[in-house]
């Protein structure tokens, strides 16, 4: 196991730049979520440190030593793809024990080490069928299995869950934290899914095209976003961004948007507040509308306890009296950056 | 509201739809393919095997049921096992070396460089060239004086003129130069084979074996070849099976020559059957492809269930 540290990386495709400088630090044993929309270069960068990808510039070292010149092979981190990229003319088995034949371990012990990988994750009974006999969760643990027998130095998962369906998803992103804190394993996970990242991350990277916008623990980056780009993409509804004293923004989350009467005395930013449309989603309902005075590109979002709030209080049409709590606001000067001063 | 779809009110005949029905549209469009092999596969079979079993020659083109004896008489003649032999030995040759150069060529072919595009298109040329013109060329280069080849090879001094070969007059040599121009004809095909093929394996795969620590050739023999192999089975079916039952290149070349060392089954049926007019004996000799190419036809076609991924 090894820390995974990177210096100023750029790659280009031409003249187009994929990852345009990101300089990031996973110290040994940390779960790092890559997050950030599609095409932003989370997997290039993913791909880079597993070297499938030269860097065009920039450092690239595990576990101290600069690996910039060596192959795949030789760096001893796993990969996990997207679609997993099982061999679909090995069995199980032979699939799990690849990585170490191509290490030329005994054969003794690749038996041994298949076995131990099989029993971690509960796939011992499926080790004599071929990939296509298998569903998509079994299929996934084959491929964590295979990254894993060689007890690589860093691990790097690339979106793995995303051919899951949503219960899967949900219990296979348990197993996957569970499993890393176990072993205490260097993990590097890319996702656009925010959920997956906020749930399993111990810090988070948000990347917008190439660079990193915000390194930060969950709570970090969704209560102190650096700037608009990570205040809009975490969270969902995204945070409601209004224009403010002429050239800033001004940003509150929906949920901490709610009626004047349901925010205790303190010190609180009122809004008249126009519905537009009311979701009923069960544990919550969302309101979208606009608020007077101020201006926004997307309708204002509010998040409401619907235990708090009856439906026959809020009809689409009127206003409302809505407030938010000064600490709840957050202010962004006219470039989108974080304003510290307030 | 506008209605778009009525329902139609007046009875139709009931022949109307017949069209919409899937087993009446279905017969319909499979039959011409159906009947095009009845005819023009079927019968001419059947009429094979009717002439095998029969003492017809165009001299004496009369009915008479002599059994298996023309296949006994053409195994008990020693110029048959060499035609046999030769057949093998060109159908096999040629595929081993078409597959080599044809996984070479795709290899070369995947890469991106300037001027790839043209140089796909002009690698299918071998393959549409019509044989004969391609034959007649090659044996210019084979030719025991003007051959370009041994030109070539004395000008860089490899070779004197006392001792360049005799392509066409030698029986290992005749046998080699038919090898190589139908190996010539098919690479392309097993390029566009192996092209389809590599294309079709997932990059995800590819990837994996990569930093599963697998260098170039683990990655082509361990992952990339099995899983093009079923792929590559059903070109290499296509490719004996045209290549046993081939003769234009050995009729245009060296007619079998020399001394019957290029004869191969197609080549031999012909000039029994038809220019000597034997046709019982030359159908007999035509009919031997069948049993063998059944076997390899099945086999392959097992092989590639069993490897199906």
């Amino acid at each position: 196991m090894a820390a995974v540290l990177t210096r100023d990386i750029v790659k280009k495709f031409g003249e187009v730049p994929a990852v345009n400088g990101i300089s990031l630090t996973v110290p040994d044993g940390e779960f790092m979520v890559l997050l950030g929309p599609s095409g932003c270069g989370k997997t290039t960068f993913l791909r880079i440190i597993c070297g499938l990808e030269q860097q065009t510039s920039g450092d690239l070292l595990i576990g101290g030593h600069v690996v910039n010149d060596i192959p795949p092979r030789a760096r001893g981190v796993a990969m996990m793809f997207q679609s997993y990229g099982l061999y679909p003319h090995y069995t199980v088995r032979n699939n799990i024990a690849f990585p170490l034949r191509t290490q030329r371990v005994p054969r003794e012990e690749i038996q041994k080490k298949v076995d131990w990988a099989s029993r971690l994750l509960g796939i011992g009974h499926l080790l004599d069928r071929r990939p296509r006999q298998l569903s998509g969760g079994e299929r996934q643990r084959v491929a964590l299995a295979r990254a894993l027998v060689r007890e690589p130095t860093a691990l790097l998962l690339d979106e793995p869950l995303s051919n899951l369906d949503a219960k899967l998803r949900t219990l296979a992103r348990q197993e996957i934290k569970n499993f890393q804190q176990s072993v205490g394993l260097t993990t590097v996970y890319v996702t656009h899914d925010q959920v997956e990242a906020m749930g399993m991350g111990d810090r988070i990277a948000v990347i917008d095209h190439g660079r990193i916008r915000q390194v930060g623990t969950p709570t970090e980056i969704y209560e102190d976003p650096a700037d608009l780009f990570v205040a809009t993409f975490v969270g969902a509804p995204p945070m409601n961004v209004v224009t403010h004293n002429g050239g800033g923004y001004l940003g509150f989350r929906p949920e901490n948007f709610l009626p004047r009467n349901m925010i205790e005395d303190g010190g609180a930013t009122e809004f008249s507040f126009r519905v537009d449309r009311s979701e009923y989603l069960g544990s919550e309902r969302i309101v979208y509308g606009v608020i007077a005075d101020f201006d926004s590109s997307q309708p204002i979002t509010a998040k409401l306890p619907p235990a708090h709030v009856a439906e026959a209080s809020i009809h689409p049409g009127e206003w409302h009296r809505f407030a938010v709590k000064n600490s709840a606001l957050r202010h962004f000067d006219a470039g989108g950056n974080r304003n510290t001063r307030h | 509201m506008a209605v778009i779809a009525e329902p139609i009110a007046k009875p139709v005949s009931r022949f109307h739809f017949v069209l919409d029905r899937r087993e009446v549209l279905e017969t319909i469009l499979v039959a011409p393919a159906i009947l095009y092999v009845l005819l023009l596969v079927g019968l001419p079979l059947l009429l094979a095997i009717y002439y095998s079993l029969s003492a017809y020659t165009i001299y004496n083109p009369t009915w008479k049921f002599v059994g298996l004896a023309n296949f006994e008489q053409i195994l008990q003649d020693p110029t048959f096992l060499d035609t046999l032999r030769n057949t093998f030995i060109f159908t096999f040759g040629s595929q081993l070396l078409g597959l080599v150069l044809g996984k070479f060529g795709a290899f070369l072919l995947l890469r991106p460089f300037r001027g790839r595009k043209i140089v796909r298109a002009l690698i299918i040329l071998p393959f549409a060239v019509p044989v004969a013109l391609a034959t007649i060329a090659w044996q210019w280069m084979f030719d025991s004086l003007y051959s370009v080849i041994n030109w070539s090879l004395i000008a860089a001094g490899f070779l004197t003129r006392e001792d360049a070969p005799n392509w066409l007059g030698d029986p290992y040599l005749a046998m080699l130069c038919i090898v190589i121009i139908n190996a010539w004809r098919f690479f392309p095909f097993a390029i566009v084979i192996f092209l389809a093929g590599i294309t079709a394996v997932p990059q995800d795969v590819i990837d994996a074996a990569t930093v599963d620590g697998a260098g170039f050739w683990r990655r082509n023999y361990q992952i990339i070849l099995p899983m093009i192999l079923p792929i590559m089975a059903i070109g290499l079916i296509f490719g004996i099976v045209f290549t046993f039952t081939d003769l234009s290149i050995v009729f245009l070349l060296t007619m079998g020559g020399p001394g019957g060392a290029t004869s191969v089954l197609g080549f031999a049926g012909f000039q029994t059957g038809i220019v000597s007019g034997d046709v019982s004996h030359g159908a007999a000799i035509s009919l031997f492809m069948l049993p063998v190419l059944l076997v390899v036809v099945i086999f392959m076609l097992r092989f590639i269930r069993r490897w199906e991924i």
